[in-house]
């Protein structure tokens, strides 16, 4: 059985709002246990598409294909995944289109899985070297604020952005037998 | 090297493209993004020079915003090889506006003609009808082209997928535009977005 540590925190209900606000309308999301009720409350939603998707970049295309359309969209995964959409960043910086991911991480804070860690070690850096401006949300209380500017400066000024919701945030995953 | 029987890939896009009306068409990096310029430049035409991989899934962004819309995917065998997971995303989530064509030459046609999984083994319409395409078709003929290019036009029956077998020989190039916030705020612009 995999369990996570309990959180008692709502700050996916304060994300759900800050997408809602910002009129997102398409959530391409490879599943991540840090972004579960979060995936839940899109796929609940009347106004947000929620999209299941095989690999990660399969959702930075999406987005941008969305954004093409006329809709904003958010990207949902976890820190593994962001290796596998180094090449398609590209098309944040080529259609200068308004790119917004949270990203749950792995890999530091308590992680038992040291398969984890590499990826987890390189998320920032990565984001970073692909253009796209990385804030960080540490604890409950601070994911609200973090949150809304990532996605104002996103929306509103087409800057690339990720949020990484730290896995002290999260919780460590527990693996008990 | 052009074996017999096989379409003329300008001629399937022109076909394609002929009675578009709003359509939107996405051509995959490399000869599909010149067939789609060589059949008339458009402000609804989405031309890839990179982001091998990305066409469907940019394709279905682009249909679930303009769900009134045909949405057209005209990608090459080596480039939906590299995205065939976004077959089993469209499938899963049945956009009923979008169409795929694949120009299948068997081969990387930029980089030298090496030959690519469909020459020998790789069935593309099979991995489409098993990712849930149900519409998912080989073409051999101009008739049946055709058909396909009315069908796209409606928009209630998709996902839809076809894969031609087409000539190999390299074409002359006809370069489309490669500013792709040009390419994507013109496309904007025609739903009537204007810049931020």
């Amino acid at each position: 059985m995999h369990a996570r540590a309990e959180t008692a925190a709502s700050w996916p209900e304060e994300i759900f709002a800050i997408l809602q606000r910002f009129e997102v309308r398409q959530v391409p999301y490879v599943p991540d246990a840090g972004h579960s009720e979060l995936i839940e409350r899109v796929l609940g939603s009347s106004t947000m598409r929620g999209v299941s998707l095989t690999t990660e970049e399969e959702g930075v295309a999406l987005l941008a294909g969305a954004w093409a359309g006329g809709q904003r969209g958010v990207l949902l995964m976890q820190s593994s995944g962001v290796g596998n959409c180094i090449n398609m960043l590209s098309l944040t910086q080529i259609f200068r289109f308004p790119f917004l991911t949270l990203v749950t991480m792995r890999g530091e804070w308590g992680e038992f899985n040291p398969w984890q860690v590499p990826m987890g070690s390189s998320t920032q850096a990565v984001f970073e070297l692909s253009g796209i401006k990385v804030l960080r949300a540490s604890h409950p209380d601070e994911v609200r604020e973090v949150v809304e500017a990532g996605a104002a400066q996103a929306y509103n000024a087409c800057t690339p952005t990720a949020v990484l919701l730290s896995q002290r945030l999260i919780g460590a995953k527990v693996f008990t037998k | 090297m052009s074996k017999a029987n096989l379409l003329d890939r300008r001629a399937v896009v022109a076909q394609l493209l002929k009675d578009r009306n709003g359509a939107i068409a996405v051509g995959g990096l490399g000869a599909s993004t010149y067939d789609i310029a060589a059949a008339g430049d458009h402000d609804r035409n989405l031309y890839l020079w990179g982001a091998m991989g990305g066409a469907v899934m940019i394709g279905l962004g682009l249909a679930l915003a303009q769900p009134s819309l045909p949405v057209v995917v005209i990608t090459g065998d080596g480039e939906m090889l590299m995205g065939m997971g976004s077959l089993a995303t469209v499938g899963l989530q049945r956009p009923a506006n979008l169409s795929i064509v694949v120009l299948d030459n068997e081969a990387y046609g930029e980089t030298g003609g090496q030959v690519s999984h469909t020459a020998a083994s790789a069935d593309l319409v099979g991995v489409a009808k098993a990712c849930g395409i149900k519409d998912s078709r080989a073409i051999s003929t101009m008739a049946e082209v055709e058909a396909f290019a009315s069908s796209l036009q409606d928009v209630t029956t998709g996902p839809r997928f076809a894969s031609a077998k087409i000539d190999g020989a390299n074409l002359e190039r006809v370069l489309s535009s490669r500013d792709g916030t040009y390419i994507v705020n013109r496309i904007r612009g025609s739903f009537g977005h204007t810049p931020i």
